[in-house]
């Protein structure tokens, strides 16, 4: 026999050797190393091993002994749902890739509108389900040590042994889960010593399995045809199950593969790459199928060699001391020893995530309301919140076991703890599959299967008068017969399991489509529907938008240093800002960088707490319009009605606003045109009043002297010429006003022009004027009219003369060039023109003070039209002391210009 | 998709043929290890129950042959992979 001694020695050298591993894994990732094995397919299939646990280790064979071929439906399912990969686990990894998932239960709380409800209700029914599952691993292990015990010592001390045992076995396992399962805060991130243990341990409890396998059916059995032999010649030689319980602990089992929290932590959480999954999917089963080929003939033939009354679920330990094997009996110890550690190790580690980050973060934060906001380091809170967590589940299993007293076979505890983690099965398949699902819906549809699961499944299991007393067992509670806990609606005669998983999943499902069906969605959650349903489809997409302001960055700073750590915060916040083309300065918190700083942070804290926390500092989410027009089925039409609505509501205000522009040019039209006949009517009035008076006075009056008749005539022949003047005047005006004009264009030399102008405008006046000119500049060659040029330069030289106030006027014409343009300017010494006139001198009929009638205020209007028709401009300049009038006229472009104005 | 193709090239085509069948193994599989058992005699209506030695066999070839099956699809969909970029493998005949 092996002592007791030697099996604790080997045990502390195996448990060092696996603290070794994974710290050694730890290290080479940290330096990153190793990363060839470390992130490799075959880690990532060991890994997922975890769902063997002692219950397969131990049970599965107690289990084939008592009900033959059944126990393999356990190893069926979950192959079955490897080898759909395609279905339904990729899809869960994309989706938990894409949203930062630490969880089960973050999965389904993002889902439904990262409801803390669900995250917490989900958590709760985990932490429900899983207790007395890794209360079955303490037990598999006491058992295991209570048989090498058992020879050693007097029957009064195994209970002791077996007490101490268990308390340094859960000891010893939350220091592990302590050590290497808080390392690093974000959960996303992969905790290599614990995969790699697990991955070690995977190793171990499959040597363990098969040498024990190979050892009874060649050592003991004597080959393969001698092992059949017994099976046939066995108390279990015929298939015995039913076929509904063989539907139903398939379907159970596929649905606990994919629900259990350990389960999802490895697959999807762990997961470093999404092809692992394809190579998982035929060696996992592969793994399963070599666990589960030599169960029956272990159990054949230790019902066989066994006495009447050996535990089954002993018997790979037991058999292979009863021949003498100490050494194989080690070994398989320590398989059994490596499933129940690597179960217990994985399974707190996903539940201590769920509890922390969904029950202990927002209880935190509600209780320090400026949470998120106030300085000190959150990362110190989570991590110990999980560290607590992780002792209180470990804790929870130990009290489990202790007062269960360790009874009960092992595969019903399984099965037990199977049913539980199943009911999230109908919230996750509809979360992820069907955009209808609400959270409403999936609430009740939990609930409900919950509520059944409790009262069929796990009160019952203690045992009559236990949980539920033998009353309600008989007649249902309160009498109510259809209420009997295994023969709900009075449907008797079901096997209790498949009675337990018909009842709880059918009617949880059938809740949740309902409520679901009967629901309305908030709009965060059918964005989340969205995303998640079509992840293939957008898998980065946003989820929806922070109405984030400026100014909060410095907040967002301080709470994600609290949560990611200094180093890792100012690292993203660079990172951000880099991608915003920012270097140096903040980012700015547009919509992507917050939702991107939020999908980090639910990396570390999970999804709900990270949107509560971020949404404390932000202060509120917004759905934009637009997410909504996208959530809205009839988005498509919206869209399409309201920008069209868009485009004739814009066509009608600019149709409106041209008729307004319109209207005020005619009003303003009409009204210029009025004042210009009531200009002209005086106009032509004035010169007509004196010819009449003075022609009347010629007929009329006897007796004038020749003298005065000559007078009177001049005066009547110059108010002609001012008249014909003033009609030439309007005419011209007229042609130019009406683009009817034909100029003359050609090559001119701009000194002849202003020689010719300034000649001219000399001889026509009495006035004496100094004129000052810089005839070098003035030599520039232009394509234009030169008669119509000189006639504004006449005009404007005239005017300078007619009005010059100065005692000695001067006038000074300045040629300059500005880039292709040449302006002409004519300054006098005058003091020029008054602020109030300048606006008007260009108009018709303006005349400034009560100069002389002699104009009739025509020129310079005239002349802006010639200009404008030549393609330049005229204004008038304000100096201090005076101010000139500036011709501009564009020296290349004229030609053009000309062409383009002038009639060919 | 730039533009909706009606045929494809051959290998393209070969490719959602396998992805075809990734999609369809498990729904076999479960016929064969769900529906089939579930026929088997038990014992319960006084017929001869089927002996666990076959049935041992029978569940136990089903799931070598899957599992070689699920590796040989591997393969083929890790061959075609490399030879075109697109991993995307939407479900599109």
């Amino acid at each position: 026999m092996v002592s007791l001694n030697q099996l604790i020695a080997v045990c502390l050298v195996y448990v060092a050797g696996l603290f070794l591993v994974a710290f050694l894994a730890e290290r080479a990732a940290f330096r990153g190393r190793g990363g060839w094995l470390l992130r490799s397919p075959l880690v990532y299939t060991l890994s997922l091993s975890i769902y063997c646990t002692a219950w397969t280790f131990y049970g599965a064979v107690g289990y084939a002994a008592r009900s033959g071929l059944e126990y393999v439906t356990i190893y069926l399912g979950p192959s079955l749902v490897m080898i759909g990969w395609w279905w339904v686990l990729r899809r869960l990894v994309r989706i938990g890739r894409a949203q930062r998932v630490t969880s089960v239960a973050d999965l389904i709380s993002a889902r439904y509108g990262k409801s803390n409800l669900l995250a917490v209700m989900v958590t709760i029914m985990a932490v429900v389900g899983v207790t007395p599952y890794i209360a079955l691993q303490l037990q598999s292990v006491t058992l295991s040590v209570s048989i090498f015990a058992a020879t050693e010592t007097a029957s009064g001390q195994g209970g002791q042994i077996n007490d101490n045992a268990a308390f340094w076995v859960a000891a010893g396992l939350a220091v592990f889960t302590l050590l290497f399962g808080t390392r690093n805060l974000n959960a996303n991130e992969r905790h290599h010593g614990v995969v790699i243990a697990v991955a070690v341990e995977a190793v171990v409890k499959l040597v363990a399995l098969v040498a024990v396998g190979v050892f009874v059916v060649w050592g003991v059995a004597g080959g393969l045809s001698e092992t059949v032999a017994r099976i046939d010649a066995s108390p279990i030689s015929t298939w015995q199950t039913g076929g509904g319980r063989w539907t139903a602990l398939i379907v159970l089992s596929a649905a606990a593969l994919v629900c259990l929290p350990r389960m999802f932590q490895v697959m999807v959480v762990e997961n470093d790459d999404e092809r692992h999954l394809q190579i998982a999917s035929w060696a996992f089963p592969l793994y399963l199928l070599a666990i589960s080929l030599f169960v029956v003939p272990i159990a054949v033939v230790g019902l066989e060699l066994m006495p009447e009354g050996a535990n089954p679920d002993l018997y790979v330990l037991t058999v292979p001391l009863s021949q003498g094997q100490n050494g194989l009996a080690m070994l398989a110890f320590l398989g059994g020893f490596s499933s129940a550690t690597s179960m217990v190790i994985v399974a707190t580690l996903a539940l201590s995530t769920m509890m922390s980050n969904h029950i202990v973060m927002p209880l935190w934060l509600k209780l320090n309301d400026a949470g998120a906001t106030q300085s000190g380091d959150v990362r110190t809170v989570v991590i110990r919140a999980r560290r607590l967590s992780i002792m209180l589940i470990i804790t929870l299993g130990y009290l489990y076991y202790s007062a269960s007293g360790g009874s009960g076979a092992l595969a019903a505890i399984g099965l037990i703890s199977f049913g539980g983690v199943a009911q999230f099965l109908p919230a996750l398949l509809g979360g992820i599959f069907w955009r209808g699902a609400t959270r409403t819906g999936a609430v009740a549809g939990l609930s409900i299967g919950f509520v059944v699961w409790m009262y069929t499944m796990l009160l019952p299991s203690f045992g009559p008068d236990a949980a539920l007393s033998a009353a309600v067992f008989d007649h249902g509670p309160l009498g109510l017969g259809w209420l009997r806990p295994q023969a709900l609606f009075g449907i008797a005669g079901l096997d209790p399991t498949v009675h337990a998983v018909w009842w709880s999943l059918s009617l949880n499902t059938l809740l949740f489509f309902v409520v679901s069906i009967f629901s309305f969605p908030t709009p965060l959650e059918r964005l989340q529907g969205a995303q998640f349903v079509n992840v293939f489809d957008h898998s980065s997409g946003p989820a929806h938008g922070w109405s984030a302001s400026q100014g909060r960055t410095e907040d967002l700073m301080i709470m994600s240093q609290r949560i990611l750590g200094a180093t890792e915060a100012k690292a993203f916040f660079k990172r951000e800002a880099a991608q915003q083309g920012r270097m140096g300065v903040p980012p700015v918190p547009t919509q992507e960088f917050v939702q991107a700083l939020e999908r980090e942070l639910a990396a570390s804290v999970g999804a709900a707490t990270a949107n509560a926390m971020i949404s404390q500092i932000i202060g509120g989410q917004a759905i934009s319009v637009e997410d909504l027009m996208a959530v809205a089925d009839e988005s498509a039409q919206i869209l399409e009605y309201s920008s069209k609505l868009e485009t004739k509501s814009r066509q009608l205000a600019e149709t409106a606003n041209e008729l307004g522009r319109t209207n005020e040019k005619l009003t303003q039209l009409s009204l210029q045109k009025d004042s210009f006949l009531s200009q002209i009517s005086h106009e032509l009035r004035t010169p007509m009043t004196s010819i009449r008076s003075f022609s009347e006075i010629l007929r009329d009056m006897e007796g004038l002297s020749a003298a005065e008749k000559t007078r009177y005539a001049s005066i009547i022949h110059s108010e002609t010429i001012r008249l014909t003047r003033l009609l030439d005047d309007l005419l011209d005006l007229s042609v130019l006003e009406n683009g009817q004009v034909s100029l003359n264009a050609r090559q001119v030399n701009l000194h002849d022009v202003i020689e010719q102008s300034v000649t001219t405008a000399q001889a026509s006046s009495a006035r004496p004027i100094d004129i000052r000119r810089k005839p070098r500049n003035e030599d520039v060659t232009l394509h234009t009219d030169g008669d119509r040029l000189a006639q504004v330069f006449i005009n404007i030289v005239a005017n300078a003369i007619k009005y010059c106030d100065a005692a000695a006027p001067v006038l000074t014409i300045a040629v300059r060039r500005h880039d292709e343009d040449v302006i002409i300017g004519f300054t006098d010494n005058g003091t020029g023109i008054p602020v109030e006139g300048q606006n008007l001198i260009f108009e018709k009929f303006a005349r400034l003070g009560n100069g002389d009638a002699d104009g009739a205020g025509l020129g310079l209007a005239i002349c802006r039209e010639i200009i404008t028709r030549l393609g330049g401009q005229i204004s008038y300049v304000q100096h201090d002391q005076g101010g000139s009038f500036e011709v501009r006229l564009s020296r290349t472009g004229l030609a053009r210009e000309a062409q383009r104005l002038l009639p060919a | 998709m730039p533009e909706a193709r009606l045929f494809l090239e051959r290998r393209s085509y070969r490719r959602r043929r396998i992805m075809d069948a990734v999609r369809m193994l498990p729904f076999l599989c479960a016929l064969l290890w769900i529906a089939v058992p579930a026929m088997w005699p038990n014992g319960a209506g006084g017929t001869e129950a089927m002996p666990l030695s076959v049935a041992l066999r029978y569940v136990f070839i089903i799931w070598l042959l899957t599992i070689t099956a699920s590796f040989a699809l591997w393969r083929r969909t890790g061959r075609e992979d490399k030879a075109s970029a697109d991993t995307s493998a939407r479900p599109k005949a």
